[in-house]
């Protein structure tokens, strides 16, 4: 890659645009309710719609095999972890420790 | 005595009005606001560093340098959109075709810049901009959390958290660019691969307040890895929030009015 310096200014611009604009243009006027509520509804669907292939479909395609794909039965308890403890530190050693451990002891 | 706002003439006038608060109460309050920024910021940072460290590996593997890969994760800051530059640098991809999968890959960001827009309003412009730079899916999500729960803090306490956030993925980054090539690196060591999905995990769970937030998951879900096995594998995301969170508000706003009718 010859371009690096141009590539990287490019990828800051694009990157960087639409990370301002809503919150430059909407943080000062007053929102419709239904654009507020939809707004609040969004951090739920956006992490869910991002964790999804990641759990179910590693390699881009639907395997629950155990040997294939241990970080959806990992999950499981991970998301027993982060209802019971609300805690972010806790959820994140809990399922870094099962995932160590299934890989060490059972795969 | 607590300056929780940043607002220089609120804080002047406290000042003014009490004799006993001096510059260095403020300094020491400015202090406790950095340091409990960086506190929350060490879960990102237990999942930017290992991350960090395979992008720089697969940047010096697509023959990037040292400086080049940290000054991308310096200016652009982005995990996944760095990850597939990379991938396409060492596919041959040309300059347009980066950016333009670069632009779409970083589309979800409008919806998350979004929803944080209402909570940032007492923030200066030049402070609104910082914060936006430093955006990302993780901070996002710690940030909706925090905001819904305590409101907004201070812009040092937010500004902390971001940088540090932001210097545990540099340093990741320089770390992995340099040993790359010297050795071979496998981040699925010790399960530090599942440490950002267990965050996405625990900030999902921390959003969900009512029933209805479960259901509009859930269904976010589904949609998401349709869209994403269909082959929308740079706008799955987006076309899933945009539906699933347009069926909450219907929802919403379906039931309030049979409330009042």
């Amino acid at each position: 890659m010859k371009n690096i310096a141009l590539l990287i200014i490019l990828m800051a611009l694009v990157t960087f645009i639409p990370r301002v604009l809503p919150i430059l243009l909407l943080s000062r006027r007053e929102l419709p309710d239904s654009f507020t509520i939809w707004l609040s509804y969004v951090p739920v669907a956006v992490l869910a719609a991002l964790l999804a292939p990641e759990l179910f479909a590693p390699g881009d395609t639907v395997n629950f095999a155990f040997e294939a794909n241990p970080a959806f039965w990992v999950a499981i308890p991970v998301f027993t972890v982060a209802y019971f403890t609300r805690n972010l530190f806790a959820t994140v050693l809990a399922g870094m420790v099962l995932l160590a451990l299934l890989r060490l002891f059972l795969l | 005595m607590k300056y929780q706002e940043e607002n220089g003439k609120a804080v002047n006038i406290i000042i003014q009005s009490n004799s006993t608060a001096t510059g260095q109460d403020l300094k020491q309050d400015q202090k406790r606001e950095a340091l409990v920024g960086l506190i929350r910021a060490v879960p990102i940072i237990l999942g930017y560093l290992p991350i960090g460290l395979a992008f720089g590996v697969l940047a010096s593997t697509a023959g990037l340098s040292v400086y080049s890969a940290a000054a991308m994760s310096v200016f652009v800051f982005a995990g996944s959109a760095q990850l597939i530059s990379v991938g396409l640098i060492s596919a041959g991809a040309s300059v347009f075709a980066i950016t333009l999968t670069v632009f779409l890959v970083n589309l979800r960001h409008l919806l998350m810049s979004a929803a944080l827009a209402p909570y940032l309003r007492e923030l200066k412009a030049w402070q609104q901009v910082l914060f936006s730079y430093q955006l990302t899916d993780e901070s996002f999500a710690v940030h909706s959390t925090y905001f819904r729960k305590s409101g907004t803090p201070s812009f040092t306490q937010l500004f902390a958290l971001n940088l540090s956030a932001q210097l545990a993925w540099v340093t990741g980054t320089v770390i992995g660019a340099w040993l790359g090539g010297q050795l071979a690196f496998n981040t699925e060591v010790y399960g530090i691969d599942f440490a950002l999905p267990a965050m996405f995990i625990a900030l999902l769970v921390m959003q969900i307040e009512k029933i209805r937030h479960v259901y509009i998951a859930l269904l976010a879900a589904a949609l998401g890895l349709c869209f994403y096995l269909l082959g929308f594998s740079q706008l799955y995301i987006i076309l899933a929030t945009v539906i699933a969170a347009t069926c909450g508000t219907l929802i919403d706003k379906n039931k309030s009015n049979r409330e009042i009718n």
